[in-house]
């Protein structure tokens, strides 16, 4: 917000020096034919990820030794714009002389940090970041292709914010350990949502299962069963009905039930009337407790001076 | 050599427009409103830009041309004056636009749909056209405005708006044409298209940024949006832009002593660009030439991706867009290449090239040159185009 949010600058200012030079002159671009990976004695890996349809699609070719699994050569083809391809060629330097598996843990921050010219500064405007996305999620295409497995065996969070790369574990945590109310809040604790905003509602960039607002949504609705639950905190005589029944079930639950089943008895609650300014509450007596001499003296007593205290003065307990 | 071929985003000021508004700054600096010399000394240009203004839409005398800061403005005014007058009453509850509309036209509707006001977006055909019969189809007794633009920012697309203006004069339905891209471009006669209401903006004619009108028929005047000191007859309070008003009125009398020029030299380089651009394999251009302003190329490259082709183009300096200036900072794809239905492999591939009558052949030849050199290295890139050995399943 502010000044700087007023005048919109060109994205390309905000790309690094290194992502420019990629740009204009890849260094792994290109491809490894199958004859090119027989002669290396190596298995040629081609594989795809994103579609042209939605703006961005790489092609990563990997030649890798069979023996060690190492990453012998790693080249890129790419249809996207500058980030994207800057990105790409970016990944294929990183994944070359790395093992498979050691591969697959390069992230898509892995790739934006090494076109970094400052350490401190981003290669890439926020909007951009999920180009670098792409370019992890091929590798573990590519991976998956190698090893003959799914490419989900690699993952084994939900990912909900790709750019920034915060799972759905640790976003309902943030969330709840701090009462968070906004998408701003979750930006600010997590960083996820900084980037592509793709994760923040339907729309964006990228189609998602969830979303930063369907993780808030969540949240309050589980804040309000609470509320619900504990209804009791607000006053006894503007409650419904069933509010009522269920805030004299909790007082009884939390505070007497547990006596009464020690002592082989327990209480039942029939119902709840007005009877001009008291609230009657008409409860049944089972078990040991039907017989009891103190049924209707102490017990009931400490039954309605607890329900009193906790909910309202005007409550009457009557036994049936 | 630079080269600005996206003039459907602004223009040059013509350096006499430039010329004409100068004294307005440091000399003639007055307040139209006052009572003394200084406010007198704008009066006759004002009157004599006014003159120019209207001549060059060939509104009668009667009818209102109210100055605006914008195209923007003027869109904003005649949908949300129709609400009020007409949705918010009750009298009527519906307008019609197009889906290819200008922003200042869909957001607005947009907004007013919140606000419980029905809305229409009609669809464009294969050539990117608004079909005339759509709107007759869409029309009801509740609806108070059609309001579809007469050249398409884009594509170029020339829309039937004398056929629009027919079916809405017969159904007795206000009608309002965003005339921004038109101007210049084509003959543009209020009269002949039963228009009631017309958007113009000065920096698309190479006039100056922050003036733009809109044309009111006499009889159909619209409540003001901004109210204030009565400037413009009431119609629009604030106090007037001498120096744009003044700008506008020479940028209008210039465009329409050039329109000839822009239908024919204009036309011809537009048409030269466009043959040897089709000659690069898997191009493919939208609307119908004949179909389209004479300025206008919306090309597809397959397997380039809009921004990557606009990133080697400006580093031969050559200013293009993948579409309305406005959309360039998002990521999505060209709204136009959607609408008509294009093959999704081409949504992230059209680029726009807009000219104007200050471009010349030598920067045509330059750019032929520099789109060849950028297809070829961004092609050798592309996935699209790239190796795969046998029997790899390709998509995703």
């Amino acid at each position: 917000m502010g000044i700087d949010s007023l005048i919109g600058g060109t994205i390309w200012d905000q790309y690094s020096e290194k992502v420019t030079c990629l740009m204009n002159n890849p260094q792994n671009m290109g491809e490894i034919t199958q004859e090119q990976a027989d002669a290396m004695g190596a298995k040629l890996i081609v594989a795809d990820f994103g579609a042209e349809s939605c703006g961005d699609a790489v092609r990563l070719y990997w030649a890798v030794d069979p023996k060690t699994d190492v990453i012998l050569e790693s080249k890129f083809k790419s249809f996207g714009c500058g980030t994207a391809i800057a990105s790409s060629d970016t990944m294929a330097e990183l994944c070359k002389g790395k093992t498979v598996d050691e591969a697959v843990k390069i992230t898509n921050i892995d790739v934006e940090k090494a076109m970094r010219d400052t350490p401190d500064v981003p290669a890439v405007p926020p909007q951009k970041m999920h180009c670098s996305v792409m370019a992890y999620d091929v590798i573990k295409k590519a991976a998956a292709q190698y090893k003959g497995v799914d490419m989900e065996s690699f993952e084994h969070e939900i990912i909900v914010c790709e750019c920034a790369r915060v799972s759905l574990s640790t976003l309902r945590e943030v969330i709840r350990l701090n009462d968070l109310t906004s998408i701003e809040q979750i930006t600010d604790y997590t960083k996820a949502g900084a980037f592509c905003k793709s994760c923040i509602r339907p729309g964006g960039h990228e189609a998602k299962d969830i979303y930063l607002v369907d993780l808030l949504e969540e949240y309050q609705k589980e804040k309000l069963a609470k509320q619900a639950d504990s209804s009791y905190d607000a006053p006894f005589a503007q409650m419904t009905i069933v509010q009522r029944l269920k805030a004299v079930e909790k007082v009884i639950d939390d505070n007497i039930r547990q006596m009464l089943i020690m002592d082989g008895g327990n209480i039942e609650i029939l119902d709840i009337k007005e009877n001009g300014a008291n609230f009657d509450i008409y409860i049944r007596y089972l078990g040991a407790c039907s017989g009891c001499a103190s049924s209707s003296t102490g017990t009931l007593f400490a039954i309605e001076s607890i329900l009193k205290e906790k909910l309202d003065q005007n409550i009457r307990v009557i036994p049936l | 050599m630079r080269v600005y071929l996206d003039n459907n985003a602004t223009s040059i000021v013509d350096p006499h427009v430039f010329e004409a508004m100068e004294p307005f700054f440091v000399k003639k600096y007055g307040n139209p409103s006052s009572l003394h010399q200084f406010a007198s000394d704008t009066h006759k240009p004002l009157k004599e830009a006014m003159q120019k203004i209207y001549a060059g839409i060939n509104a009668k005398s009667e009818d209102s041309v109210v100055i605006t800061s914008c195209a923007t403005e003027s869109n904003n005014w005649v949908l949300k004056s129709i609400y009020f007058e007409y949705i918010l009453t009750g009298r009527k509850n519906h307008i019609i636009v197009s889906e290819v509309e200008h922003p200042s036209i869909i957001a607005t509707a947009k907004f007013l749909e919140s606000k419980g006001c029905k809305v229409t977006y009609l669809p464009i055909n294969s050539e990117g056209i608004v079909e005339a019969h759509t709107v007759r189809d869409f029309i009801t007794d509740k609806t108070a405005l059609v309001s579809i633009m007469w050249v398409n920012n884009e594509t170029g697309a020339i829309f039937p708006i004398e056929e629009i203006g027919e079916i809405c004069a017969a159904k007795g339905v206000l009608f309002h044409t965003d005339a921004v891209q038109a101007i210049g471009k084509l003959p543009v006669n209020v009269q002949k298209a039963n228009i009631d209401y017309l958007t113009m903006s000065a920096h698309k004619f190479h006039g100056p940024k922050g003036v733009g009108a809109l044309y009111m028929k006499k009889g159909k005047e619209l409540t003001p949006l901004l109210h204030g000191g009565s400037q413009m007859n009431g119609f629009r309070s604030g106090t007037l832009n001498v120096a744009g008003i003044v700008g506008m009125g020479k940028a209008m009398e210039q465009a329409i002593d050039a329109l000839d020029f822009e239908m024919s030299e204009v036309k011809e380089l537009r048409d030269r660009l466009e043959d040897a651009l089709l000659e690069i394999p898997d191009t493919f251009v939208v609307t119908p030439r004949a179909k389209r302003a004479a300025n206008t190329i919306l090309i597809s490259f397959r397997g380039i991706e809009g921004e990557a082709m606009l990133w080697d183009l400006n580093r031969a300096n050559i200013a293009a867009s993948t579409g309305s200036a406005c959309a360039s900072e998002d990521l999505e794809s060209n709204p136009v290449m959607e609408a008509i239905g294009a093959e999704a492999d081409l949504a992230h591939t059209a680029i726009r090239f807009s000219l104007s009558r200050y471009t010349t052949g030598e920067e045509i030849d330059y750019t032929i040159e520099v789109v060849k050199n950028a297809v070829d290295r961004l092609r050798a890139i592309s996935s699209s185009y790239a190796y795969a050995p046998e029997g790899h399943e390709s998509k995703l």
